[in-house]
């Protein structure tokens, strides 16, 4: 592994501390991927390995939880993560045009990344904001009632 | 209308802070509880009526009957907030958490001592960041005033609190799969028995209630069983949280009696359709449930009624299709979404949903044959409540069969004229 690519003293610090509430260290896997992907925003294969580790579990089983939470990224993206929501309330009101908008302003599909590795677009269930449909969150901002006039303008917030 | 749940809830979009709360009478209900045996608290609850409100309806005060007491009952117990809202077209527990998250905190602590837990965890969705901020400041603020901590208001009993923030995954949600996520674990389901009250979190007793549930419990405490059981309009206790998504004129959510019917929350609270548009069916509760129709809409919304009509009250948020919008291209995307959630833990669900996804999407596209309606109708039976682990795959099924009951018509004009006729 390369030297930068190793858990930090700070990211290996925050994940000890978080295992200590757990009665079994293995209990703090899912806690210690978000700890890694806050600090890199992805977790890549040396991560889990290092991780693995520092839980006493195979890398294998660390993949075999990271793969299966949707919002642990095993893959590199974009300083902002655009999640649409694909859910029925939002196709109902119009979500095929606004994602559409999306794949054309950005130039890229689903799990796809600009190439100035500006915006990363992916799908998520139900944002539970029916009532103002159709809706997306990027990075940790809800917008909600979007209309294909709006996109540019929201996008514009994001450098 | 007493509305409970919402009355206090701002509109200015802030939650209410642990002065304010304390203000409407917050924290009196539990310290009322810790004057009472736990058992006694649990019978209040029981005497309600108060049924699960995260979509099953199971009674919440027999689920926490079920825990084993006394000294020689394992420990430590873990009492379990489900705050893991996804289920498609449902948007009820974000207002709940973002607007008065003391309440359900009281709701969590008092379910707590009345079953005897040690620990208590509120599991949160990702995507609901800003309940994330309401609750981490409303637990500071509720162990500060001594409300958590190892004197609860002054009590004896001990309970500490943790908020854990899911990484996505609807399954989630199923109490079971929630206990392997909160063990850091892959969120697939356990067999049941045992129940998690028996063996639950690291194999301990532990209770799972939904965020609804929980919030109605200070206010059955402060105010006594019979008063709930007559909030409603049937004999099921309490208010409901409904909402309403799709072409309606006014999409929103409500606080109403249990039991209010189908037509006022649509007519009346939602406005009725936008011009244009027509009314054509209707999900009571969420994307599990099956399509009721115009035929339906005097039905009272309660648990009882809505089964009895072969669909379910769920979570009470209405997801309504117009004539506007395709039906198989409605079933299509909510078929698209369970294939896509299911955990692959059992056949049926990890075969059977990308199998009927994808029959769905033929037939949309215009290359369905009369023959895959059968294989349709083969995949409800094949995925049917007992030949799966949970219940997301019988869920998924609700729609899927409904529809082929109701718009019978509307999936063979797909075959007939090789195409999508809304497109």
């Amino acid at each position: 592994m390369a030297a930068e690519e190793q858990l930090t003293i700070a990211e290996k610090l925050e994940i000890l501390e978080i295992y200590k509430h757990f009665p079994q260290k293995s209990a703090a896997c899912m806690e210690a991927l978000k700890v890694i992907q806050k600090h890199r925003r992805w977790v890549s294969d040396p991560a889990v390995k290092e991780l693995g580790l520092l839980l006493d579990m195979s890398p294998a089983a660390i993949d075999s939880i990271a793969t299966y939470y949707n919002l642990i990224f095993r893959r590199p993206v974009g300083r902002h993560v655009i999640l649409i929501c694909n859910s029925v309330s939002c196709w109902i009101m119009g979500y095929e045009q606004i994602i559409a908008c999306l794949m054309k302003k950005l130039s890229i599909d689903y799990g796809e990344t600009t190439a100035d590795d500006r915006f990363t677009l992916l799908s998520i269930p139900c944002l539970g904001t029916c009532d103002h449909a159709p809706a997306m969150i990027i990075d940790e901002d809800l917008h909600r009632d979007l209309a294909t006039d709006k996109i540019d303008a929201i996008l514009n917030h994001y450098a | 209308m007493q509305r409970p749940l919402t009355q206090h809830i701002k509109n200015d979009g802030t939650w209410l802070t642990l002065q304010e709360y304390e203000a409407t009478g917050g924290y009196q209900a539990l310290k009322k509880a810790l004057q009472l045996p736990p058992a006694a608290v649990t019978k209040i609850v029981t005497d309600s009526g108060l049924k699960g409100r995260g979509g099953a309806g199971f009674p919440a005060g027999k689920k926490w009957e079920t825990v084993p007491m006394g000294k020689d009952a394992p420990a430590p117990k873990y009492f379990i907030a489900n705050a893991d809202e996804m289920e498609p077209g449902s948007f009820k527990d974000r207002l709940l958490l973002e607007g008065n998250p003391h309440q359900l905190i009281e709701g969590l602590i008092i379910g707590a001592y009345a079953t005897q837990a040690r620990f208590s965890f509120i599991f949160l969705r990702w995507a609901y960041h800003y309940a994330a901020k309401a609750l981490t400041e409303s637990i500071r603020e509720a162990y500060a005033a001594g409300y958590l901590g190892e004197h609860v208001a002054g009590s004896d009993y001990q309970l500490d609190l943790s908020l854990h923030i899911s990484v996505g995954r609807y399954m989630c949600g199923e109490e079971t799969a929630l206990l392997n996520a909160l063990e850091g674990k892959r969120a697939n389901p356990r067999a049941k028995p045992p129940y998690p009250s028996a063996s639950g979190l690291f194999g301990k007793p532990t209770v799972v209630n939904n965020v609804e549930t929980l919030s109605n419990v200070p206010h059955i405490l402060a105010n006594g069983a019979d008063w709930f059981l007559h909030l409603s309009k049937t004999a099921e206790g309490g208010t409901k949280l409904y909402g309403a998504s799709g072409r309606v004129k006014k999409p929103g959510l409500w606080e109403l009696p249990l039991g209010t019917s189908l037509r006022e929350i649509l007519e009346e609270h939602a406005g009725g359709m936008q011009d244009g548009y027509q009314f054509k069916g209707v999900l009571p509760g969420g994307g599990s449930t099956d399509f009721l129709t115009a035929e339906h809409l005097d039905v009272p919304m309660d648990f009882a009624s809505v089964m009895k009509i072969g669909s379910r009250l769920g979570t009470g948020t209405l997801i309504v299709l117009d004539d506007k919008t395709c039906p198989v291209g409605m079933v299509r995307n909510l078929e698209q979404f369970f294939a896509r959630e299911s955990c692959g833990w059992c056949t049926p669900c990890r075969e059977g949903l990308p199998w009927t996804a994808k029959l769905l999407d033929a037939l949309e596209t215009g290359k369905g044959r009369m023959e895959d309606l059968g294989l349709l109708a083969f995949q409800v039976d094949y995925m049917a409540p007992g030949n799966t682990f949970c219940a997301l795959a019988p869920g998924a099924m609700e729609p899927l069969q409904s529809a082929l009951h109701f718009f019978k018509d509307d999936f063979e004009r797909h075959i007939h004229e090789h195409k999508c006729p809304w497109q």
